[in-house]
């Protein structure tokens, strides 16, 4: 049998780099191919959630300014589903982990920063697939983006900017948590962080300390935001909270905030976990 | 040294880790030389998967260096990661994916490109008889198939230096079987494989030279032949009377390593007694013990067994003894 040499020394760490990024993506995006359960998932999120909040909630929730509540809802299920991306990279993160695949992707003589740039690159491409499948969904129940082509596709860049920070935090968490068993209970703590927000209520009817958190909290900025940019009903008027005031500002700024600490966190955790 | 020789491809000197109260590592010394299995045998919590990982580049040691293949572990790491394969103790796969995706994922990231990669998968699934399963789900596989598959993700550079950590823990002994085969078949082709166990008939059955560890370091080294004639054998003599026991345990007590004492089962009339591998002739024993006046009904000689001679270093049982009794 004619065996390849052992690897020799990368041409351009670089190219190596990216090459070993783009094997790590792949494995992800190929898992996939064999999940016809997740596929399944990621189309019934939406439509489930459209439905029962859309429908059950929507017919006791009135809306400032008035207005449909699933035109309402919509930017918010978005913001949901992408923060709740979070759990994909923390989920395959922890698991490789607690198998050893990390061990052994560590002992082979593949650039360390690959498995965490790849798992974020792999997480934004089925988030693509996740927010078109559930625009489709809205606009199914009646939602609309009003304000023109250039404001639409900014709308679900900051999307995709979120979902990608956050995936961030999932990778950190993950290598964090090593194993699947405490990776399946950090999940639940997402729940909470989506509910005190402006996604499903108005924040101004809340408690004051919970109106604070909420204001402050990146998924109200970032529900905001898209209320702002699809032209959805909801944007509250008046002496707001500043991230509430100037929605994107702050959705880019809280993103720019997560990605600034949470890759070099991770990467310097993939090169150190273990030493 | 073992039958095969050549120059050392793994060499420790003084390794020491410490893991907050636990000294995983304590002083760790190995000469592994190539083309051969060399068995590292040590009870659970010896230290055999942090020598591991720190031959493997994944923990750096407090203390001490080592050398794979020529390249120092902590300083020339990279170096070292493109020498060696590493099959751990859990199966390190990805279980939503086939084997062969697994096997393409790995040459991939072995930089081998894609159109290599995928005839490697093929060319290694068909060669270790896993050709029929390696468009299933790694997760609807045996644990022995996992296994064999994580071996073999290993082999996908040939490396110079396989490190195999404990490769058999929880097969079935077929499954083991098929592993051991594999192992022997790669030494045939010139690599060398260190091995941790803690099973006393896979060291013996597979290695040319084990190190047996405990509380991190080497406590005794050789070939098995070696390691067994260096605490000689036992003795058992059965006398016709328990009367006779008193004397015929002082006369074995001459010929028994200093300061041990025979085990005497008085029921049964029978002392037993572990000796140094020179005082192993029988009549010797038999004129030691007529001369005592004991009459033996049977004397017999018995090389020791590996467990013996692991109980005898280290003071305690392996877990194959126990795993074994409870069986
Ligand atoms: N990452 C770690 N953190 C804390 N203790 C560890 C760690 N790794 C190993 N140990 C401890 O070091 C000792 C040796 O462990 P190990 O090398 O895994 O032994 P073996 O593989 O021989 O069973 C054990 O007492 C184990 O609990
Ligand atoms: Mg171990």
């Amino acid at each position: 049998m004619t065996a390849p040499a052992p690897a020799s020394a990368p041409a351009s760490a670089l190219r190596s780099g990216l090459s070993d990024g783009l094997a790590v993506m792949s494995r992800n995006l190929l898992k996939l191919k064999h999940q016809p359960g997740q596929i399944a998932a990621t189309f019934a999120f939406p439509l489930v959630s459209v439905i029962l909040f859309g429908y059950v909630f929507g017919s006791a929730i009135p809306i400032p300014g008035g207005g449909n509540y699933r035109e309402y809802l919509m930017p918010g299920l978005f913001v949901m589903s992408t923060v709740f991306a979070v759990m994909g990279a923390l989920t395959v993160i922890a698991k490789d982990n607690g198998l050893g695949v990390m061990d052994r992707y560590r002992s082979m003589p593949m650039a360390r920063s690959a498995v965490p740039f790849g798992q974020t690159a792999a997480d934004l491409i089925i988030a693509m697939g996740s927010l078109a499948i559930m625009a489709l969904c809205g606009l199914l129940f009646g939602w609309r983006a009003h304000n023109g082509v250039g404001a639409t596709v900014a709308g679900f860049a900051l999307l995709l900017l979120l979902q990608y920070a956050v995936s961030w935090v999932g990778v950190f968490l993950g290598a964090l948590a090593k194993n699947e068993e405490t990776a399946a209970r950090i999940g639940p703590l997402i729940m909470p962080i989506t509910m005190i927000s402006n996604i499903f209520v108005p924040t101004d009817g809340m408690p004051a300390i919970l109106q604070t958190i909420a204001d402050w909290n990146p998924v109200s900025a970032a529900t905001a935001a898209c209320r702002e940019l699809f032209g959805n009903p909801g944007l509250p008027a008046g002496d707001v909270a500043w991230p509430i005031a100037n929605p994107v500002l702050a959705t880019v700024g809280w993103c720019v905030l997560l990605l600034v600490i949470f890759v070099p966190l991770s990467i310097r955790r993939f090169r150190l976990a273990g030493l | 040294m073992g039958t095969h020789t050549g120059d050392a491809v793994v060499v420790a000197e003084g390794l020491r880790k410490r893991f907050g109260q636990t000294q995983a590592l304590d002083g760790l010394d190995l000469t592994v030389p190539a083309g051969m299995v060399y068995g590292v045998l040590g009870p659970n919590g010896a230290g055999k998967s942090t020598a591991v990982r720190v031959f493997t580049t994944l923990t750096r040691p407090d203390e001490g260096t080592a050398t794979v293949a020529g390249h120092d572990v902590v300083r020339d790491a990279p170096a070292v990661r493109r020498q060696i394969g590493l099959a751990g103790q859990h199966a390190a796969l990805d279980e939503q994916l086939t084997g062969r995706e697994n096997l393409r994922i790995f040459g991939r990231l072995f930089h081998l490109g894609s159109k290599r990669a995928r005839a490697r998968a093929d060319e290694l699934l068909e060669r270790f008889s896993l050709d029929h399963a390696g468009d299933r789900l790694v997760k609807t596989y045996s644990g022995g198939m996992r296994r064999r598959l994580d071996l073999i993700s290993s082999l996908i550079i040939s490396p110079t230096v396989l490190f195999l950590d404990e490769p058999t823990t929880g097969l079935d002994p077929r499954s083991r079987n098929e592993i051991w085969d594999t192992v022997r078949e790669l030494v045939a082709q010139g690599t060398t494989v260190l091995l941790t166990t803690q099973y006393l008939d896979e060291a013996d059955q597979l290695a040319q030279n084990i190190a047996v560890i405990d509380t991190g370091k080497v406590i005794a080294s050789g070939t098995p032949d070696e390691l067994k004639a260096r605490i000689g054998g036992r003795i058992d003599v059965t006398v016709g009377d328990a009367a006779e026991i008193g004397e015929a345990a002082r006369a074995l007590a001459v010929l028994a390593n200093a300061g041990v004492e025979p085990d005497v089962d008085a029921d049964r009339l029978l002392l037993s007694v572990s000796v140094g591998s020179d005082s192993l002739a029988l009549p010797d024993i038999v004129r030691q013990l007529d001369q005592a006046g004991v009459k033996a009904v049977d004397v017999g000689i018995r090389r020791p067994t590996l467990d013996e001679v692991f109980l005898t270093l280290t003071g305690k049982p392996t877990t194959t003894t126990t795993e074994e009794a409870a069986r």
